[in-house]
């Protein structure tokens, strides 16, 4: 992924997270600034913060009154005067703020709790297997275009009720809402009047013909006695789909790439699927995918740094995973962490609502391909991508299929 | 002889429904429609639980599980 920006001189005064550093490896660019700064600033995107530690991203992430999630994706396009106002935002409630978030939350929680999950199982399973039979007597392919990327997007589109087929345009709407963020903002405005376009005649057929999901759920809700506005019911679509499928397709590649990469934790969890409750926790640590925003909502002193009123600030959980204050040996993945407080979900009331979901889909993705291929490696560690922007994961995953796999 | 009584705790106001204690020790914590944790009945850890409960406070990621020892 090349970036449209000029190369970073300084990462703790000219940052930018779509720099090629950035993409290919952010970990000792993280490691850096948490012992420079641990707060790095950037002019670029309008002006913009990083804290590093885990103790200053929890503050930010707790602190709803000094920052805003009127926006959590950065770009160059700031939410302006035609936007939905906070507390709403344009896709709730990830851009609601208090008290309004707590509302759409609570009514959004049960369709995303362990036990509504649960039923998701088996059709994810079945998904898994079918991707991994059609992958049958090859010696090596791309895991994360013909295994990782499907997975997500498939349950995700079941899920919301939306047509199998059109798995391929989501994936589109993902990669220019989240990687084209550097585009100028009369192409992000077309970009995204197509999207909200493909998502009204979704819920025009799901007015004309109700079914049972998601969709149909959201047309039916009712906030205080009032269904919910269409630009409400589009937001809340476009967020699920955005925060449903590049994320975990990210975790999965990004666990696979490390069990390619380490042949001892690779035999140890395909030996040991009891290992699986902590090796997945880890990943998720290791190898968090999502790094949310904030605005800055009314100008104050942020530990000496002059914060301001429409300053973005980018909340990297990925960076307090790996803050040694708060994680023993946090650059080494150890399957069996017993003791394993990460934040990839999130902190505070955003916590991520599909945690659950992720959690499962990555649980099964993993079991399911260490019983069909429990020896792989990369086949040409050179050719691996990684995404640009806030959701980091692998995107070109080259494996070869050992003599026991397959 | 009395031994130590341990008990834990989930605070409402800080779970987030993470579910990372229920997954470390479904036998001490419940899940509510919405997935937040809380503890079962009084919260008293059996002889056998202590350690679990130990690491399900040490998993939460929002500090909202306390494991509380009081003496005999």
């Amino acid at each position: 992924m090349t970036s449209r920006h000029p190369p970073v001189q300084d990462w703790a005064t000219d940052f930018d997270h779509t720099d090629p550093g950035w993409v290919g490896d952010p970990y000792p660019i993280w490691d850096n600034l948490r012992q420079r700064c641990p707060v790095a600033h950037t002019d670029r995107y309008g002006g913009m913060w990083l804290p590093l530690t885990h103790e200053l991203v929890s503050e930010v992430a707790y602190d709803t009154e000094n920052f805003t999630s009127r926006s959590v994706v950065v770009s160059e396009r700031r939410p302006g005067p035609d936007d939905l106002p906070a507390p709403i935002g344009l896709a709730p409630p990830i851009t609601s703020d208090p008290p309004f978030h707590a509302i759409v939350r609570r009514m959004l929680l049960p369709a995303f709790s362990p036990k509504a999950i649960a039923a998701l199982e088996p059709f994810t399973r079945e998904l898994c297997r079918e991707l991994l039979a059609a992958t049958a007597g090859r010696p090596s392919f791309d895991a994360a275009a013909e295994y990782a990327r499907h997975i997500p997007v498939r349950v995700i589109v079941r899920f919301l009720g939306f047509p199998q087929e059109d798995a391929d345009l989501m994936r589109r709407f993902i990669h220019e809402t989240m990687e084209d963020v550097d585009r100028s903002p009369e192409e992000r405005e077309a970009v995204l009047e197509e999207h909200e376009a493909y998502f009204d005649a979704q819920i025009e057929d799901h007015i004309v013909h109700p079914r049972d999901d998601l969709t149909s759920f959201l047309i039916g809700a009712e906030i205080d006695g009032s269904k919910l506005s269409e630009a409400h019911i589009r937001g809340t679509l476009t967020l699920l789909m955005i925060a449903g499928i590049d994320t975990t397709w990210s975790a999965i590649g990004a666990s696979l790439w490390h069990l390619a990469r380490h042949l001892e934790d690779r035999r140890r969890l395909a030996g040991d699927p009891e290992l699986m409750s902590t090796a997945i926790e880890e990943f998720l640590r290791a190898y968090a995918p999502v790094t949310m925003a904030r605005l800055v909502a009314r100008d104050f002193d942020f530990h000496g740094h002059p914060f301001k009123e429409g300053d973005w600030l980018l909340l990297p959980f990925p960076a307090a995973n790996r803050d040694p204050e708060a994680f023993e040996n946090p650059g080494v993945v150890q399957l069996d962490r017993a003791r394993n407080r990460h934040a990839a979900f999130g902190l505070g009331r955003h916590r991520c609502l599909g945690s659950n979901l992720a959690r499962m889909e990555l649980r099964v993705a993993l079991e399911e391909w260490l019983a069909r291929y429990p020896d792989f490696e990369l086949s040409d560690p050179s050719a691996v991508t990684w995404s640009a922007g806030q959701v980091r994961g692998p995107r070109t995953l080259p494996v070869a299929i050992g003599r026991n796999g397959g | 002889m009395t031994q130590a009584t341990f008990r834990v705790h989930v605070d409402p106001d800080k779970c987030q429904g993470h579910n990372r204690c229920y997954s470390v020790s479904p036998e001490l914590f419940e899940l509510d429609d919405l997935g937040m944790s809380s503890e079962i009945g009084t919260g008293i850890v059996p002889a056998g639980l202590i350690a679990q409960a130990r690491l399900a406070e040490a998993n939460c990621p929002e500090h909202a599980v306390s494991v509380t020892e009081t003496a005999p």
